[in-house]
């Protein structure tokens, strides 16, 4: 048998992809999940804040991956969970093993990426000192404390403002740890603002920005105090600067990374900027037939967001097999200033519907601005933000109209907006 | 006036509050935006999501929240409350691990199937 579609991987953007496909008209739709259950990440993420937008409700995060996992049943999609993709073929054809199944082979007439994202580790950004145990990524930490019940520290510093790392500073300090700082070495939080907030400011925690972790030391094979040091404009540590927090657990929130082994094997075209594959408009990638969404293309704030991006996916992925090949000559969206990277990097305007969707992240903070759209020197659109960061993705809906009257690259840059 | 930020949604707009003029809210893009800064400087309250004990589960732990939002001043005697509770599989979405927790009149409930 060949599958219409098969999903790779079963959280949010797997979960929306499936149904989206569905309603579209595929029949033989397989998600293989490496996990035992369906839900990816939303498992663990058992506090509130999911789904304002795409249901209108504050949901926790299985509340909302169950909103999915419900829309499954009403649909002829089936679920392999506890297995792991080895490879895609570029005839789609993709090879899986299972403790149930053992080694299977499978013909697919279309694939979606749907792989996620993980953690960045101590490792990946080299902190000096002792190597103990206490020392977590703050997902791990979460998965411990909110699945398998362990409470994994009592004296808490917290490395990176990123929203997981906020969340766990709320959650260890409920469960009764005391968490004694949030350490962030950009002059900025890289979360949502309503976290630092609801997380941070609630229980007196203090977030040191432009700060870093220098030292762990060990007592015993645990932690038992981290250096923590201001750091200059080229995120260097300030020697003098030094303050010690007598601790027994450093949990890290210091980004996420796409999880693309299974693409780049593939041959599948990487943006080293999202490390994620570069897609066009409907979340197709470099090979045909073959789509992505969700975390595994850019590392997203909201699971609304993802969901959105994933049943265009799946859409675009029944369109692909009852249809055939998108047509069209691809256009590029080129970085302006201030602009990090775009997702989609390509769009083929004659695919465009009414509108396509464009995410895109600025580099630093902004106030008041101004999001310039041009094309071979002429502006096709602009937009007002009231303030932009980092740390919350922007989103542009560019008319199909708009689209047409671009030549060559479409260019996004972000402007202070004068100050009239 | 106070400044805050709103944390009802992502969106997370600068509020200001006029104490002195029935606390007024500008600032918001949203109508709940004005309840929460109004209720903020009045009477903050926030939704309790954590976890209680279950047996009988793939997990040991078991996702709950309020079903509404509680006091502020009252998150640390929640979590005591619920120390104590252990809910046995299976358990359904919706079903209460705790009635009128800590005398609030809201209930804690599961959620997620286990």
């Amino acid at each position: 048998m060949t599958y219409d579609l098969i999903v790779i991987g079963g959280g949010p953007a797997g979960l929306a992809a499936a149904v989206s496909a569905s309603e579209n008209g595929l029949k033989n739709i397989l998600i293989v999940e490496r996990d035992r259950e369906l839900g990816g990440i939303l498992n663990q993420c058992i506090h509130n804040g999911f789904g304002l937008h795409r249901f209108k409700e504050e949901l926790s995060g299985p509340e909302y991956a169950r909103r999915f996992i419900e829309m499954l049943k009403n649909t002829a999609v089936s679920v392999l969970t506890d297995a792991m993709v080895l490879d895609i073929a570029p005839d789609r054809t993709v090879r899986v093993v299972s403790a149930q199944h053992g080694y299977q082979t499978l013909a697919a007439k279309s694939v979606v990426l749907a792989m996620g994202c993980r953690e960045r580790t101590r490792g990946a950004i080299g902190i000096p000192g002792d190597r103990p145990s206490g020392v977590f990524t703050a997902g791990t930490a979460q998965r411990y404390l909110n699945l398998e019940g362990y409470m994994c520290g009592r004296r808490v510093v917290i490395l990176g403002s990123g929203d997981i790392g906020l969340i766990m500073a709320r959650r260890m300090t409920l469960e009764g740890a005391k968490v004694l700082a949030c350490v962030e070495v950009m002059p900025y939080s890289g979360g949502l603002t309503r976290n630092i907030v609801q997380c941070l400011h609630d229980f007196d925690i203090p977030l040191y920005l432009s700060h870093t972790v220098t030292d762990i030391t060990a007592t015993n094979g645990r932690v038992s105090s981290v250096t923590v040091a201001q750091v200059d404009e080229r995120r260097a540590p300030i020697p003098g600067t030094e303050m010690h927090f007598d601790c027994d657990t450093l949990l890290l929130s210091v980004g996420l990374i796409p999880e693309n082994e299974l693409t780049r094997a593939a041959g599948i075209a990487i943006d080293p900027r999202t490390n994620g594959p570069v897609v066009f408009e409907n979340m197709e990638t470099s090979m045909p037939g073959v789509f992505a969404c969700g975390n595994v293309v850019h590392v997203h704030d909201l699971v609304d967001y993802v969901s959105a991006e994933s049943e265009r996916a799946g859409k675009a992925a029944a369109r692909f097999v009852l249809n055939g090949d998108a047509q069209g000559e691809p256009i590029e969206l080129h970085n302006g200033n201030a602009v990090s990277y775009t997702v989609p990097q390509k769009l083929r305007r004659e695919n465009v519907e009414k509108v396509a969707d464009v995410f895109f992240r600025v580099r630093r903070i902004f106030g008041a601005s101004v999001i310039n759209v041009t094309s071979g020197g002429q502006a096709l659109a602009s937009y007002k933000r009231e303030r932009m960061a980092p740390g919350e993705m922007e989103h542009l809906l560019l008319p199909a109209a708009l689209l047409q009257k671009a030549s060559g690259e479409i260019t996004i840059s972000c402007e202070e907006a004068d100050c009239k | 006036m106070k400044e805050l930020i709103c944390i009802v949604c992502p969106r997370g707009c600068h509020l200001k509050v006029d104490e002195a003029n029935d606390y007024a809210v500008t600032g918001n893009s949203c109508p709940r935006g004005a309840e929460y800064g109004r209720n903020e400087c009045t009477h903050p309250t926030r939704v309790l999501t954590t976890t209680v004990k279950i047996d009988g589960a793939a997990y040991r732990r078991c996702p709950v929240r309020t079903e509404r939002a509680i006091d502020k001043s009252l998150l640390f005697k929640a979590m005591d409350a619920l120390n104590g509770v252990t809910l046995h599989a299976p358990v359904h979405v919706g079903d209460v691990a705790l009635e009128n927790v800590c005398g609030t009149g809201v209930n804690v409930i599961v959620t997620r199937e286990l």
